[in-house]
C-alpha cells in the first residue's frame, strides 16, 4: 500500500489546521453559513437530513487494518456506532457534530486519511477495481495509477472549481468491476506490443442523464496517461457549461460537441501539453509502484479445500475468487445480510474486518462500489477460520451478485436530496427473494436501487433498477430493465409507470418468475431480457 | 399551519420552533403564522439554528404532522433504525 511522504502529510495537517479555525470562527460567529459551507464541503462535511454528514476518501478503495480501525474508532466515538460504505468506495458518517468535525479530521490524519475533495465541483476520489493488484486477468497493476492520479488531481489548482464533479476509475482487466464507463473519465489499462498503455474513455455517467462513455483514444502510452487526461479536464474546464447545473457534467460536454470534435481537441490540447514537459517523471511511477509490490506470498501451497462444511461450501462458491497466486483466494465479505441495511456496518463488524484482514490478508482490504469489502490475499488454509470468524459476526452471507446483494443509496431515510426511500425497498426485496436456494437458482441478477434521479444508488447500471421518485407527494418507484456496470455495459430502460413500495417487490418477482420460465441455458436475467427485449418482461409485470 | 424547522448548528440535530426555543420534537412546535421569516432571520443571526425553513403542517391529536414526507421523516428519524428514531409514532406514508 501507498504510504504518506512528508508532503502528503503536511498537506493534510495543514487542511485539518485550517479546518479547525474555520470551524471554531463559524461557531464563533465571525462567519455565516453562506460563507462556511463551501469550506466544510471541501472537507466532506455535508448538512443532510437528520444532522451533518461525513463522507471520508477511501482511495481506490484500499485500506489497510490501522485505517479501517480508525473508520470503527470515528464510528464509535463520533457517530452512532456504524457507518455506511458507499458506491463511490468511501464511507460515510450521518450522525457527526460540527463540534467534533476537527477532531475527526485529526484522527483521520493520524493514518493518513481525510475527506478532501469528496463533495464539490473537483475531481472526486479515484476509483478502481476492488481486485487490483491480485487478479488473475489483470494486464497490470492498476493501483498506480489509481495513486499518481490521486496526487495529481489532489489540490489541483486548475481544476479546484471545474463545471461540475469529476470522476475518474481505472482498471486494468477485460472484466470491469468498477462500472469503468460511467465515469467522467475511464482508464482501461492494456497492453500492445508487449508495452503497457491506457485505452482512454470520457464523457459517461449516470445521473439525470445517463451515458457510456465513448473511446476517446483507443491507446496512450504509459507514462502520456497523465497529460492525456489533463488534456480532457482543459477541454471540459474550457467549455463544459457552467451556465447550468443540469448540463454540467462532461458528458454533456462530449454529446453535445460530438465526439470527433471533442477528441480533435482533446488532441490539440494534448499536444499542446506535449511541449510542456509536465509528464511525470518514470521515477515517480517507480517510487509509487514499489509500493504496490507483491506481499511475501508463501509459496508451494496447495489448493485443495475440506468442503465438508455444507454452508462453508456455499460461501465459498460464492464469496471467493480466483487469486493470481497459487495457494490464496479474494475473500468478498458481504455487507448485505437479509433485513439489513446494504452498505451499513457498526464499529465492532468494522473492527473485526480489520482484524481479519491483519491476521489473515497481509493487513488491507478494499471496499467495493457494491458496497461489500474484500480481503484481498487469504490464504486457502486460512479460508474456514475466516468464514467462522465471520459468520459469528454477521457477516458471512452468500449473496455475492445475487438479487439480495443489492446496491442502495441513503436515500429518504438519510438524505436530503431523495425524493423516496431506498432502504426499506431493499430490505423488502431481500426478504422476498430470503431463501438462499431461491437466490442461487435465479444466478447473477444486479439490482440496483436509487431514490433520486442523481443515481447514486447506480440504478441505470442494475440488471433491474428502480428510481425512486416523489409522485405528488407519495413514494413512487420505477422500474427499469437491461442495465449493466460490467465490461458489458449498457443503460436500463424504465419499464413502464411506476409501483408503490409492495408493488415494485412483486413486479420483480414476475419478472424473476418470467426469467426463470424462458431463460436458456448459461442466460443470466439479463441475457434473457436483452434477448427477449421488454415486451414480455412488460405483459409480466402490468398485465 | 406553518412550523419552523432547521438544525443545531453546533450538534446538527433537527431541531422546530417552539415560541420560545427550540425543540427536537415536532410536537412541541407551534404555528409560526406570518412571523416565520423574521423567526428565521433572528434565530439564525443568533446562530441559535442553521439552515431553517418553514414547513407547511397540519394539527394533529398529537401535535403539528408535517405535510411533506421529508419532514416527517426528519421528524422521526431513519425509518430504518427504530433504535436511533425520535419518534416511531409519526406516521411516514399518509393513510
Amino acid at each position: 500500500m501507498y504510504l504518506y511522504d512528508q508532503y502528503d502529510q503536511a498537506m493534510v495537517d495543514a487542511r485539518v489546521a485550517d479546518f479547525r479555525d474555520q470551524t471554531r470562527r463559524r461557531l464563533a460567529g465571525e462567519i455565516t453559513e453562506e460563507q462556511f459551507r463551501p469550506l466544510r464541503l471541501m472537507n466532506g462535511l455535508y448538512l443532510q437530513l437528520h444532522a451533518y454528514m461525513l463522507r471520508v476518501a477511501i482511495p481506490y478503495g484500499t485500506l489497510s487494518s490501522r485505517q479501517m480501525k480508525m473508520l470503527g474508532h470515528i464510528a464509535r466515538k463520533y457517530d452512532r456506532d456504524y457507518g455506511h460504505f458507499t458506491t463511490r468506495q468511501n464511507i460515510q458518517y450521518n450522525w457527526i457534530k460540527l463540534e467534533d468535525a476537527p477532531d475527526i479530521l485529526a484522527d483521520l490524519a493520524s493514518v493518513e486519511m481525510h475527506a478532501i475533495q469528496t463533495s464539490g465541483n473537483c475531481i472526486r476520489n479515484i476509483s478502481s477495481d476492488q481486485y487490483a493488484g491480485v487478479a488473475a486477468d489483470e494486464v497490470a497493476d492498476p493501483r498506480p495509477w489509481a495513486e499518481l492520479l490521486r496526487q495529481w488531481s489532489s489540490f489541483h489548482p486548475e481544476f479546484s472549481y471545474l463545471p461540475r464533479k469529476f470522476k475518474i476509475a481505472v482498471i486494468a482487466s477485460p472484466a470491469d468491476r468498477a462500472a469503468m464507463r460511467l465515469h467522467d473519465i475511464g482508464i482501461e489499462l492494456v497492453k500492445r506490443d508487449g508495452q503497457v498503455g491506457a485505452r482512454v474513455f470520457a464523457g459517461g455517467g449516470m445521473g439525470r442523464t445517463p451515458m457510456i462513455a465513448p473511446e476517446i483514444r483507443d491507446f496512450v502510452t504509459e507514462d502520456e496517461i497523465i497529460s492525456y487526461v489533463e488534456a480532457c479536464l482543459r477541454v471540459y474546464n474550457r467549455y463544459g457549461r457552467r451556465d447550468n447545473k443540469f448540463k454540467a457534467r462532461i458528458k454533456i460536454l462530449v454529446h453535445e460537441l460530438g465526439v470527433d470534435e471533442y477528441r480533435r481537441q482533446v488532441e490539440e490540447e494534448f499536444a499542446h501539453i506535449k511541449t510542456l514537459g509536465i509528464d511525470p517523471p518514470a521515477a515517480e511511477l517507480d517510487r509509487i509502484r514499489a509500493f504496490f509490490v507483491d506481499p511475501p506470498f508463501e509459496t508451494g501451497l496447495g489448493d485443495a479445500l475440506d468442503r465438508s462444511d455444507p454452508d462453508f461450501a456455499l460461501w465459498v462458491d460464492q464469496q471467493v475468487a480466483a487469486h493470481k497466486q497459487p495457494g490464496y483466494a479474494i475473500v468478498n465479505i458481504s455487507l448485505k445480510p437479509v433485513g439489513g441495511i446494504p452498505g451499513d456496518a457498526s464499529s465492532a463488524q468494522i473492527d473485526l474486518i480489520a482484524d481479519l484482514a491483519e491476521r489473515y490478508s497481509f493487513d488491507e482490504l478494499r471496499v467495493t462500489h457494491a458496497q461489500n469489502i474484500v480481503l484481498p490475499s487469504v490464504k486457502k488454509s486460512d479460508l474456514y477460520a475466516v468464514w467462522q470468524q465471520l459468520r459469528e459476526a454477521g457477516l458471512a452471507e452468500a449473496n455475492l451478485d445475487l438479487i439480495t446483494d443489492i446496491i442502495a443509496c441513503p436515500g429518504l431515510d438519510y438524505c436530503s436530496l431523495a425524493n423516496a426511500r431506498s432502504i426499506p425497498v431493499a430490505q423488502k426485496i431481500a426478504e422476498r427473494f430470503a431463501d438462499p436456494a431461491r437466490q442461487r437458482e435465479i444466478g447473477e441478477l444486479k439490482l440496483k436501487i436509487s431514490g433520486c434521479i442523481n443515481a447514486c444508488g447506480h440504478h441505470h447500471a442494475g440488471h433491474i433498477g428502480i428510481l425512486g421518485v416523489d409522485r405528488k407527494g407519495t413514494e413512487n418507484y420505477q422500474l427499469l430493465f437491461g442495465g449493466s456496470g460490467a465490461e458489458d455495459t449498457s443503460l436500463g430502460t424504465i419499464a413502464g409507470p411506476g409501483f408503490d413500495e409492495g408493488g415494485v417487490v412483486d413486479a420483480i418477482e414476475k419478472a424473476t418468475n418470467l426469467y426463470l420460465a424462458q431463460r436458456q441455458p448459461g442466460e443470466r436475467f439479463v441475457d434473457t431480457y436483452r434477448r427477449l427485449g421488454m415486451a414480455p418482461f412488460k405483459e409480466a409485470i402490468y398485465g | 399551519m406553518i412550523i419552523v424547522t432547521g438544525n443545531d448548528l453546533a450538534t446538527g440535530d433537527v431541531i422546530w420552533w417552539t415560541g420560545s426555543g427550540w425543540s427536537r420534537h415536532v410536537g412541541q412546535a407551534v404555528d409560526a403564522g406570518h412571523e416565520g421569516e423574521a423567526i428565521i432571520e433572528r434565530e439564525s443571526a443568533a446562530r441559535r439554528v442553521n439552515s431553517a425553513y418553514l414547513v407547511e403542517a397540519e394539527q394533529t391529536a398529537s401535535g403539528p404532522l408535517p405535510h411533506h414526507i421529508k419532514d416527517r421523516i426528519r421528524a422521526s428519524g431513519p425509518t430504518v433504525r427504530a433504535d436511533l428514531a425520535l419518534n416511531t409514532e409519526i406516521p411516514i406514508v399518509k393513510a
